[in-house]
């Protein structure tokens, strides 16, 4: 017979490593946040804005290109991103029950899981290749596929969740469909698309994988699509792996640059959904 | 008679909710309580004190003492563990455990006590206790899903048994099966009396009359009547308990 | 009413399914509607395109190298010399299988252990605030990650979980050699942390599927918290929570930048999880850019098409346990 304190003993152990757990889960982000934080903001000045970078040994320079390029190249992205990603998902909402819907849905989940590397390789082929040169372009297009997955399924949910009176009254008082889609169904969901722009845009703003070798980069201020761009991601890597130690030193400051962007897209985006909801 | 259940000024609260006024009762050994009322008025409340699984329920509160063998069962070093196995309970849904066997599901209880040896035995005693052995005999080890609905209840019981509780708390055992599932549980009722004290909620007044040696009736919470079955719904003493059995609401 | 956007990406979208929505009345014979009707077709079949495209782009451009080394050598030989157009993917390959098997193994019990801790043993408040680290982690660039790795954990490691790792355990092969911190267990290591909100998050939404009754059962018959969890709980959720584990793997299969910052970048296949190695996202990532020639370029995007492929197929077989879990046990053979 066990007794009965003893199993009382397991239950305790038990307890005690799954909080262990959450402990563990918890290290590496306090460590990672905290070392962003503390050796990057040195690193911060007007200065690291606004500059592009200095050539090696010399002092200085910033990552005001790559920022600049990181924008550029997000905005190509969601030109292309979210008309596909947000009205594919209007699609699966409104006409997607059938077996196109199906095939539609279940490619999308599927997309969402691909490396994002994997679509690097794509876009070079698709771009880089024709055009015979790397381009902020060529990053866009990588980006923009990896936006559309995520933003078909949130679109998807997110129009679901509209009620079906609001349509449906819509639609009895004469209003054509397409107008009840756009104007009462969309307006209605847009809050919630928005979050889910802003976050796909967080997320595209952090890759780095596929830009290696479609946008590349630049240590010069790029405005034309057609050209090799910085960007903030690329940046920070080519400054990490570098042998100089103040090249290192950048890469912490950019990189909290990097988090502070993405942390303040992600913020605006749930900021957004919590003052929409009902 | 031994007491077996004795309750004295027993409040419940759950999520703000004062679910049980100030109830006391006794149940004496080897007799079976019908608690009877209407819908909300705290019956499954008051059971679920009695093995303290109410305070598993979040914003749970309670007051007063609930005994059994005369040993307060919130005192300290007693083990809520511990009583679980002696106060054993059938809900209203029969809920064997889905991944596992007929025979493992029977087992469940002795196996966590650490039970290895005899277990086929066991399992035998449990489920002709039950009124279910003829029936599952052949395929103790199929899944316990692939019982009706009446036969896995019959199963939760044997699984209830198992471990062999002092009292049975039933949440409307039958709530959920056809009649004659329900007679075969009422059967059970009776035969298990000899060694069990059986407390029961139902919503069927006809069963409490037919299954219960004393009935106990709620309403909103509070223990209105407590009394022998026969005079409950022959000639009870409040006037609501009067209302109550003679259907004129409910 | 929490929008589903606020949550970590789209992962979270696999355990929910949408509900069917009321459908729409089909567009009769005005043009506006037609043409709306059109254009959302148009955009939904994009996704299909854009699919299609993706695997014809890898099999164009990396088809020709497989066929140059013919398939079972190109993932069996090991040696990769682009100047004498050698292309042997195998130590990337194991490179990549190592890398995701130390970071399953560390990720595993800390996400199950986390999950369970969350769902059955603290108080909801504790879970609604904890989503917030989780939803952070989750949202940390891979970049960052890779620096963080290279300046922080490798040399923690080189100095001391190594070494200490090297006089207890040094008798597995495992954990020979000297300690430089570079290699598969550093990579293994932020692969775990990486993965660990993907698998967390979808062990809980499997985990808030038990049925309270299972539960009730089981503390009925007198079990502990633990009994109940162990008796109820994880039986119930085995199979949504082998998929959340697949879905972390798949994650773990085709992450790039912070595995190429701190695996040594080495093609070589080692016993040792102190030796520095290689992985298939990471040599595409270094050498893509600058690939010597169509084969060169050509090969490195044959790994690109392997990576592909097995990354669909796992989150395929993955969605689909999730999706089962969530519907009883009865159904699902796990």
């Amino acid at each position: 017979m066990k007794s009965v304190a003893g199993r009382r003993a397991v239950n305790h152990v038990m307890t005690a490593l799954c909080a262990l757990a959450l402990l563990l889960a918890l290290v590496p982000l306090v460590s990672l946040l905290w070392l962003v934080i503390s050796r990057g903001i040195a690193g911060l000045s007007l200065d690291f804005f606004t500059a592009i970078p200095a050539p090696v040994g010399e002092e200085g320079g910033g990552v005001g290109n790559a920022i600049l390029g990181t924008l550029y190249i997000v905005g190509i992205a969601c030109l292309i991103g979210v008309p596909l990603g947000v009205g594919a998902g209007v699609y699966l909402a409104e006409r997607g029950d059938s077996r196109l819907g199906d095939a539609i849905r279940f490619t999308a989940e599927v997309l969402s899981g691909v490396p994002s590397i994997v679509v690097g390789i794509v876009a070079y082929g698709l771009v880089v290749l024709p055009m015979r040169r790397f381009s902020a372009l060529a990053g866009g297009v990588a980006l923009s596929v990896l936006m559309v997955p995520t933003l078909a399924r949130s679109t998807e949910e997110l129009v679901r969740l509209v009620p079906h009176s609001l349509r449906e009254a819509s639609l009895a008082l004469g209003v054509k469909q397409w107008r009840t889609s756009l104007k009462v169904v969309l307006r209605t969901a847009l809050g919630g698309i928005m979050t889910a722009i802003l976050l796909a845009v967080a997320r595209a703003s952090g890759e780095t994988a596929p830009l290696l070798f479609t946008s590349l980069n630049n240590q010069f201020w790029n405005w034309r699509a057609d050209q090799p761009t910085a960007s903030l991601t690329v940046q920070i890597f080519n400054y990490a792996v570098a042998p100089y130690n103040d090249w290192h030193e950048k890469a912490w400051s950019a990189a909290l640059v990097l988090l502070i962007l993405v942390g303040s897209l992600s913020l605006a985006g749930r900021l957004l959904s919590r003052n929409r909801l009902r | 008679m031994n007491t077996k259940i004795d309750v004295r000024g027993l409040n419940a609260w759950f999520r703000g909710t004062h679910a049980l006024r100030d109830v006391s009762l006794v149940v004496p050994e080897n007799t079976v309580l019908a608690i009877i009322g209407p819908s909300g008025c705290g019956k499954s409340t008051f059971v679920r004190c009695i093995n303290r699984m109410h305070e598993l329920v979040p914003g749970a509160r309670q007051s007063g003492m609930v005994l059994v063998d005369g040993q307060d069962l919130h005192a300290r070093g007693v083990d809520p563990v511990d009583l679980r196995r002696r106060v054993g309970m059938v809900f209203q849904r029969p809920n064997p455990f889905p991944t596992m066997s007929i025979f493992d599901n029977v087992v469940a209880g002795l196996r966590l006590n650490g039970v290895g040896n005899g277990l086929g035995e066991l399992v035998e005693n449990s489920l002709r206790q039950a009124a279910l052995w003829d029936e599952v005999k052949d395929r103790l080890h199929q899944s316990a899903l692939s019982l009706s609905g009446g036969q896995q209840q019959r199963l939760c019981i044997a699984r209830a048994l198992a471990i062999e509780p002092e009292v049975l708390l039933m949440d409307e055992p039958a709530s959920a099966l056809d009649p004659i599932a329900t007679a075969k549980i009422e059967e059970l009722i009776h035969e298990l009396r000899e060694s069990l004290t059986i407390v029961i909620v139902t919503h069927n007044m006809q069963q409490a009359a037919r299954v219960s040696d004393a009935t106990a009736f709620f309403y909103l919470g509070e223990l209105i009547e407590h009394g022998p079955t026969e005079q409950i719904f022959t000639n009870p003493k409040e006037t609501r308990t009067e209302d109550y059995v003679t259907g004129k609401f409910g | 009413m929490e929008s589903p956007s606020s949550l970590p990406a789209g992962d979270l979208a696999v355990a929910r399914e949408p509900e069917r929505a009321p459908e729409s009345a089909p567009a009769h014979g005005n043009v506006p509607d037609r043409a709306w009707a059109v254009l959302l077709t148009v955009l939904g079949v994009g996704v299909l395109c854009v699919a299609a495209l993706i695997v014809s782009e890898l099999w164009r451009i990396g088809g020709p190298a497989i066929a140059h080394a013919g398939l079972k050598d190109f993932v069996t030989r090991s040696t990769w010399d682009p100047t004498r157009d050698l292309f042997g993917a195998a130590p990337y390959i194991y490179g990549t299988l190592v890398t995701s098997a130390v970071a399953l193994v560390i990720a595993l019990p800390v996400s199950l252990g986390l999950a369970l801790f969350l769902t059955e043993m603290a108080p909801a408040a504790v879970r609604s605030i904890v989503s917030f680290p989780i939803a952070l982690l989750a949202g940390i660039p891979s970049v960052v990650y890779g620096l963080w790795g290279l300046f922080v954990l490798v040399p923690v490691l080189r100095k001391d979980v190594e070494p200490l790792l090297g006089k207890t355990l040094g008798f597995l092969p495992l954990f020979q050699g000297a300690p430089i911190g570079l290699g598969y267990l550093a990579a293994g290591v932020i692969l775990a942390i990486m993965i660990l909100p993907t698998i967390t998050s979808i062990s809980i939404e499997v985990l808030q599927t038990v049925p309270g009754p299972l539960r009730e059962a089981a503390l009925a018959l007198g079990a502990t918290r633990w009994e109940a969890i162990r008796l109820s709980v994880l039986p119930y959720a085995r199979a949504g929570i082998v998929g959340a584990t697949m879905l972390g793997l798949g994650r773990a299969l085709g992450e790039t930048m912070a595995v190429t910052m701190v695996i040594g970048n080495s093609p070589t296949i080692r016993a040792s999880l102190f030796a520095p190695g290689y992985s298939l996202p990471a040599v595409i990532a270094n050498e893509f850019a600058e690939a010597s020639g169509e084969l060169h370029t050509g090969a490195l995007a044959a790994l690109g098409l392997l990576l592909f492929a097995v990354t669909v197929l796992l989150n395929i077989v993955a969605r689909l346990l999730v999706r089962m879990s969530r519907r009883g046990p009865a159904r699902v053979r796990a």
